[in-house]
């Protein structure tokens, strides 16, 4: 009975947040740029993470014959709608009928996934985007029944055009951004981890440990990484884990200098000394003690080595040795539009959504160096 | 605004301060720093404004030239008038000519407030030129014969030398002659001693005292220290809350003090006598021989060239209950030898602990240890956590060396350990920087005393405090050491606290014991000269002659 009470009390206590970071949260806010920034990119990244129900070539509810099917969760084979393939293609107009006969589909707003190849493109691929069609006529030309075919609609335009290989550009974008975050987000969450880890052992025991560690990162970040990624290609398959473990092998670097610097300058503080002199173990003091400290600085840096793990995906896509051929990826998007200066919209969608990514997380990266900025006090 | 008019010369007063107010704007709210304060300073006159932290009077003084962080700063009303002209409503360039020329300002802080970068010809050379348009060639027998009128020795060979290369003294007096350049009218010095020791402090109030009688200065000295106060000031202003209340000539305030706040701070020095010596009481802690060497290391293989002895072979015993008190002037090796004999940085020499021998212990066998063996430091600002709860600042020694407690019997023993200091058990959820000064030093001493230990070494535990909170504080400890047979080591240079709590003594100079006695040997009949040159400047303010103490 007497915990309750003590917990309850504890909860009146301490607000959610505590006053220091309350402040900091009012200057994050009191940068308007990134603090709009923050729920745009927020948006944007929730919205790709539900890339499957936005741009997929699979409805996202199927009734057939009394039956609800998720086909975006699970895989029915066409035998089930009376078809002969292990997949169901619901864009076959046989299916289509047989399961409307039967029920019912809803389709998400736009009818392909990153690697549905349109075999309904109005011209050549890469084909123009739907909006620089003047009539419906030419958008359908390919249906079997031209404008009044049932697939003649909003959902199977391309309406940021196709690729060379006939692929929904905007689909492509879509999960081609969902791919770049996340893979910015691991990397820089596992460098984060390494890197300040690294930093603390430093900082805090100082001394030969520092001499030597700093040493051998010295070394360690004088191996050009572009070379290691070319001979790795060839000896490895290349795929989203095995180009993150290589990029992480070097990215952690970044953050030993900050952490390190802060723990050697917070090592000798009076409340540290204190707790060694109440016996505290070290791990304790650098997790309790120490790490608060620098994480002020780690986190200011954060978004911008965000930053740089995402420019760094695109560049070696760019450049052919990133992800697998078929990923969803930006940087193969710009790699095509300069092999078809005729397609412009390609390098222009490609270009636009880096360039919007990139901003919106400088925003975010400028409103938080603020928000920790301990001499903002004074407005 | 009527009280402060009956001042005694006929003319108009040098300086004059109606009704002032600062406002400081953080974000939505205004907080009022100063309210409605006024006084005056005649010519040839010391006034003195004293006031705890906090009280509002260095934002006073910074008013005066307008030195605050202006957007944040505001003065909703009130007149400074100098000389007959409101400087209040002066234009920029106008304040740029009065301040450092007719006005001028020390501070507390001699080594922040001159560059590290420049010889000090350099800096009291630019001024110099830049106030008085001396010439090129005369700058350097001009800035000579200032430094010898601050009573710099060889002013002609220490030109060249940087701050770093001077003491605390030296540089408070240098800081004091570049104010000085300019014969200034008015002088304000800012604590200008606080961080200073008391036989140097003792040297600066008597080099300012003779300046102002020399060139017909005026002054506004602010400090918390009435004996300063009582030593230099002709008339004083009690600060508090960002009001004056209560103003009049120094004797008639020490005799007659009024307000009931200025007899709180007459009233506020540490009281009482220590318990009595008794040598009869179990060691508990011994040291003998602690030496603490840090190698000077030269050229290209950084070979071992000297040591600077920080502690230089010093024995010392602690009994239960008794205190140890150790003083001696800054860079003496005091809080070194504290801090050897309770094993925080390595020594030399033997150190035993309850009968244990700890001199070889390394640090996770010293552990156990550490139950017994607490410490308190100087700064309570700098010794709790800031991103902690006073409650789990408490309880983290417990989670340590008792273990086996449940969260609920954790908790009582941290609230148990709050109601000893006396501080309210309900505020243990709170942070650190929502508590004054003195209860963070309580907070300090309940996480020491949570672990019921033996020992406690107390590292000048109140010289970041006020007055008042100083003397709370002394009587905390001397309850807390009667009720638990605590023995304390303490570490001080204020020697007024030390004989309210130590009943053994031992001074110490460059790392060696000069004097080491019983307390009342040490204080009423120092032996040597040192020692009474360090009571005289503590007691009484002093100076020593030319050579005991340092400068």
């Amino acid at each position: 009975m007497a915990d309750t009470t003590m917990t309850s009390q504890k909860q009146i206590k301490r607000p959610f947040l505590s006053p220091i970071n309350q402040r900091r949260w009012q200057n994050f806010k009191a940068n308007r740029r990134g603090y709009w920034s923050l729920w745009i990119f927020l948006g944007l990244f929730v919205l790709s993470l539900f890339s499957e129900f936005i741009a997929n070539d699979q409805p996202i509810l199927v009734s057939y014959k009394g039956e609800i099917l998720t086909p975006v969760f699970v895989n029915y084979p066409e035998e089930k709608f009376g078809g002969f393939l292990a997949r169901t293609d619901y864009t076959d107009p046989f299916i289509q009928e047989e399961i409307e006969s039967n029920g019912w589909m809803i389709w998400p707003p736009v009818r392909f996934s990153y690697r549905t190849v349109n075999k309904e493109v109005p011209t050549t691929a890469p084909s123009k985007p739907a909006f620089m069609f003047d009539t419906r006529e030419e958008l359908c030309a390919r249906y079997a029944e031209g404008v009044n075919d049932p697939n003649c609609t909003f959902g199977n335009f391309n309406w940021l055009g196709t690729d060379d290989q006939a692929r929904d550009v905007f689909a492509r974008t879509l999960y081609g951004f969902r791919i770049s975050v996340l893979f910015g987000l691991i990397l820089t969450a596992l460098s984060a981890v390494i890197g300040v880890a690294a930093g603390a052992v430093q900082g805090y025991f100082g001394g030969w440990t520092d001499l030597i560690l700093q040493r051998i990162i010295e070394i360690w970040s004088s191996i050009p990484v572009l070379y290691i990624l070319l001979i790795m290609a060839a000896v490895l398959p290349p795929g989203f884990w095995i180009l993150l473990g290589i990029m992480l092998l070097f990215s952690w670097v970044g953050f030993v200098g900050i952490v390190r610097a802060e723990f050697l300058r917070a090592r000798n503080f009076e409340y540290v000394n204190a707790a060694r002199a109440l016996g505290v173990s070290n791990r304790t003091i650098m997790f309790r003690h120490l790490l608060p400290n620098a994480m002020v600085a780690t986190l200011t840096f954060l978004p911008f080595i965000l930053n740089g793990s995402i420019t760094t995906l695109t560049s070696l896509d760019f450049l052919g040795f990133g992800l697998p051929p078929g990923s969803a990826s930006l940087g193969e998007l710009i790699l095509q539009g300069k092999n078809n200066l005729q397609a412009p919209w390609l390098g222009f969608s490609g270009f636009i959504v880096i360039s919007i990514m990139l901003s919106l997380l400088i925003f975010i990266g400028e409103a938080t160096r603020d928000a920790f900025d301990p001499r903002k006090t004074f407005v | 605004m009527t009280g402060a008019q009956d001042n005694n010369t006929q003319a108009a007063p040098l300086l004059s301060v109606r009704n002032l107010a600062v406002d400081f704007t953080q974000g939505s709210t205004k907080t009022r720093a100063v309210d409605g304060v006024s006084f005056d300073i005649a010519a040839r006159e010391t006034v003195a404004l004293v006031g705890e932290s906090g009280s509002g009077k260095s934002v006073t003084a910074n008013s005066i030239l307008k030195l605050l962080q202006y957007p944040a700063a505001s003065h909703p009303h009130g007149e400074i008038i100098f000389d007959g002209q409101d400087l209040m409503k002066a234009p920029d360039a106008e304040l740029r000519r009065v301040r450092g020329n007719d006005v001028t300002m020390i501070f507390q802080e001699p080594m922040t407030s001159l560059n590290p970068l420049h010889s000090i010809e350099k800096q009291i050379g630019e001024i110099l030129r830049l106030h008085q348009s001396v010439p090129d060639a005369k700058i350097r027998s001009h800035t000579i014969s200032l430094l010898d009128q601050v009573g710099i020795r060889d002013a002609e060979k220490r030109l060249t030398a940087y701050p770093h290369q001077m003491s605390g003294g030296q540089r408070q007096r240098v800081m004091i002659a570049m104010a000085l350049a300019n014969t200034p009218k008015l002088l304000i010095a800012d604590e200008p001693t606080t961080a200073l020791d008391v036989t140097v402090q003792a040297q600066i109030l008597k080099l300012l005292d003779s300046l102002k009688q020399k060139s017909d200065m005026s002054m506004l000295f602010i400090t918390h220290d009435l004996a300063i106060v009582r030593k230099i000031a002709d008339r004083v202003c009690v600060m508090t809350n960002g009001k004056i209340v209560e103003t009049g000539p120094t004797e008639e305030i020490f005799n007659n003090p009024q307000h009931e706040y200025t007899k709180h701070l007459l009233a506020a020095e540490p009281k009482g006598n220590p318990p009595k010596l008794d040598t009869s009481s179990p060691i508990i802690m011994k040291g003998d021989a602690v030496k603490v060497w840090f190698p000077i290391k030269k050229g290209f293989m950084r070979k071992t060239v000297d040591h600077v002895k920080a502690v230089d072979g010093i024995d010392v015993t602690v009994r239960a209950g008794q205190t140890l008190g150790i003083v001696g002037e800054s860079g003496s090796g005091k809080t070194t030898l504290g801090l050897a004999l309770s094993r925080l940085i390595s020594s030399e020499g033997k150190i035993r602990f309850d009968n244990d021998d700890i001199a070889a212990r390394s640090f996770r066998e010293m552990r156990p240890v550490r139950k017994d063996l607490q410490v308190v430091f100087q700064d309570p600002f700098g010794s709790l956590s800031p991103r902690m709860s006073i409650a789990e600042i408490i309880a983290e020694g417990l989670e340590i060396h008792s273990p086996h407690l449940s969260r609920t019997e954790r908790d009582q023993a941290v609230v148990t350990a709050l109601q000893e200091v006396g501080l309210n058990p309900e505020t243990r959820f709170r942070y650190p920087h929502e508590f004054s000064g003195g209860q963070r030093q309580r907070i300090a001493i309940a996480r020491a005393m949570v672990l019921t230990p033996k020992f406690i070494m107390l590292d000048e535990p109140t010289s970041a405090l006020d007055m008042s909170v100083q003397a709370q504080v002394v009587d905390l400890l001397r309850d807390l050491q009667k009720k638990h047979n605590l023995a304390y080591l303490f570490i001080s240079h204020d020697l007024k606290v030390v004989r309210a709590l130590a009943n053994e003594v031992v001074v110490m100079r460059n790392g060696k014991v000069v004097e080491y006695g019983p307390s009342e040997q040490i204080f009423d009949a120092p032996k040597t000269d040192y020692t009474k040159a360090l009571m005289a400047a503590a007691f009484d303010i002093e100076t020593a002659p030319e050579g005991v103490v340092a400068d």
